[in-house]
């Protein structure tokens, strides 16, 4: 395994109020790895999140990625670098055709920030055979000309999923990729991480474990707003600490 | 609603299109045929009315009706709501009396000086509202819209109270003399359907897709990595630039320009108008001029009891077609107008 840092945290902190939701992490995702970040709900994961993509700021840390602070950047800055995240609430462009949500991504890929009030629309249908693409991959393709809105919880994460990597990113930020997915959309989501992994860094938050273990290289356990354990699967699971937090009762 | 209508529809197909030519994937060609004949009707309504209703009238109705349509680029498909779009409509038709009276310019460039200038000021106060949500944004544009009125007031080329009147019409590109009602309501005529189709074109284009993506969910737009406040602050400048239009066509049509135009009751007349009509749809701020602008004409025997005959049609309205006129009609054929 290389020693390759992509994105590195440090003193990551984020104070609302008096109340630290974050207080002092250091992360430190290796590229091409799939690293989760698990804990207790409101351990800080979505707000990690939000402070690793800049959609808040962070109170005190750094944070650089591929080579490169980006801790004064723009949110927008930060996905045109290449980190680019999903949404816990699902983000689907709701009153857009599927077709439509995915194209939309790979617009801003292709065509960069394009102003162009004066063309016509179907000048984005070169973009169509690649979104089609996409959307199978994630098995959405019989649904490819529905309204966003109309799919079910399970397929609007797919979607997501589908335009996230629309913008090819280097990284990805996955939060809670699988929440409210049945079975067979868990298994196919998490065999779809697992293939856009082979040429992409991963950081995910997840609640269900047994994903975690099967899918991530390295994982790091978060507890109100403090890193807690970080390492494999097999040591973090047994550590005491985790289980006491996990569980909620001292570990006797 | 209509979206989902027509999604269902070709869901169908869609299943055996999926790995088919892309170009079928789209709803357009339906939804565009709806559009397309209310077009071609408007622009054979626009052909015949001056041999049936006095052309100063319709001259008036067509530059509401542009004004009322810029207005509802903003709101309709960019999500914006602006309490001070009279600024732009005001100060373009100041700019177009102003030089075309003082200066001589040719009425194409009159016109055109009034649509720049209201671009700047969108430019200035879009700059300064955009990065405000909602009421706040909506609060910011009255705030320098009654500055502007302050202004329009005080300075000089603007002639205060009197304002500028006795604008000659002048002679188009110098040649084609456009004195006369009749021959004026070709120029105007001709400008509100090339600023009606413009703005249909903004609407479907790449840049119309990131605005309804913006309206739909912005965080996500970010997360993309679209700068939000650039294509806000774009479609804001157009707005005001095809309200401009509108007030530099009207200062021709009356040969005068006043602080009527420049005043808040400006800005919430046009309101009014979009609502009526139907906001987020091509044709219906066109539909709402037309009501307003007729009832205040045909009541206005009625003195200060037109503004009570003006809410009683808005309320009327919203009772009965909640999404307004055009866009109950709309839901009621199932496609966008
Ligand atoms: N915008 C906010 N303002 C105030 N408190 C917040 C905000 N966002 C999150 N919090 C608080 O920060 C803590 C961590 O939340 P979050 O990051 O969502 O946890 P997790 O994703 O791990 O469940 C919670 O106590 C939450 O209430
Ligand atoms: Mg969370």
């Amino acid at each position: 395994m290389s020693d390759d840092i992509i994105l590195e945290a440090s003193g990551l902190s984020k104070r609302f109020g008096g109340f630290d939701a974050v207080g002092g992490v250091d992360i430190k995702v290796r590229r091409g790895s799939i690293h989760a970040l698990i804990g207790p709900n409101g351990a800080g994961k979505t707000t990690c999140f939000n402070l690793l993509t800049k959609f808040h700021q962070p109170t005190a840390g750094q944070i650089r990625f591929d080579g490169r602070d980006i801790t004064s950047l723009a949110p927008a800055d930060v996905a045109l670098a290449g980190l680019v995240r999903s949404f816990q609430i699902s983000a689907v462009f709701g009153e857009m055709s599927v077709l439509e949500n995915v194209r939309i991504a790979l617009q801003r890929r292709h065509r960069g920030s394009s102003f162009d009030f004066w063309r016509t629309e179907r000048t984005l249908r070169s973009l169509d055979g690649k979104a089609a693409h996409l959307i199978e991959a994630v098995g959405l393709a019989s649904h490819i000309s529905r309204r966003a809105g109309e799919l079910s919880y399970g397929r609007k994460r797919a979607l997501e999923i589908a335009t996230t990597l629309a913008l090819d990113p280097k990284m990805l930020l996955l939060d809670e990729p699988m929440a409210g997915m049945g079975h067979e959309d868990i298994d196919r989501t998490a065999e779809l991480i697992r293939t856009v992994s082979t040429d992409r860094t991963i950081l995910m938050v997840e609640h269900n474990l047994s994903v975690v273990s099967s899918l991530s290289d390295r994982i790091t356990v978060l507890s109100r707003g403090k890193v807690l354990a970080e390492g494999a699967y097999a040591d973090v699971s047994t550590d005491p600490r985790v289980v006491e937090a996990y569980i909620g009762v001292p570990h006797a | 609603m209509n979206a989902a209508t027509t999604a269902t529809n070709t869901v169908t197909s869609g299943r055996a299109l999926a790995g088919q030519a892309p170009g079928l994937l789209h709803e357009d060609a339906g939804e565009g045929r709806g559009q397309g004949i209310a077009l071609i009707a408007l622009a054979a309504a626009l052909v015949a009315a001056p041999f049936l209703v006095y052309p100063v009238f319709v001259m008036k109705l067509l530059c509401f009706a542009l004004f009322a349509c810029a207005f509802n680029l903003l709101l309709g498909f960019g999500g914006l709501l602006s309490i001070g779009h009279a600024l732009f409509f005001g100060f373009a038709s100041y700019t177009s009396a102003h030089a075309s009276k003082a200066w001589g310019l040719t009425p194409e460039l009159s016109i055109a000086a009034g649509t720049l200038v209201a671009a700047a000021l969108g430019l200035l106060v879009g700059s300064l509202a955009i990065r405000r949500q909602g009421i706040y944004l909506a609060m910011i544009t009255l705030a320098l819209a009654q500055m502007g009125y302050f202004v329009a007031l005080q300075a000089p080329f603007t002639g205060g109270e009197d304002g500028i009147q006795g604008v000659p019409r002048g002679a188009l590109l110098g040649v084609l003399d456009v004195s006369s009602d009749f021959s004026l309501y070709w120029l105007v005529a001709g400008l509100f359907m090339a600023g009606i189709l413009c703005m249909r074109r903004i609407v479907h284009s790449p840049f119309g897709q990131v605005l309804k993506a913006i309206r739909d969910n912005e965080p996500r737009m970010v997360s993309l990595g679209y700068k939000v406040d650039r294509y806000k602050l774009l479609v804001f400048v157009l707005s005001a630039a095809l309200s401009g239009l509108a007030g530099a066509m009207k200062a021709l049509v009356f040969q005068f320009a006043s602080l009527v135009d420049v005043y808040w009751t400006m800005s919430g007349e046009v309101i009014l108008m979009t609502l009526i009509g139907g906001v987020g749809t091509i044709l219906g701020p066109i539909v709402g001029a037309a009501v307003i602008v007729s009832a205040q004409s045909y009541l206005s025997s009625l003195g200060a009891w037109v503004v009570v005959a003006q809410g009683a049609i808005f309320v009327a309205c919203v009772v009965l077609f909640r999404k307004g006129i055009v866009g109950t009609l709309a839901d009621r054929l199932g496609r966008p107008l």
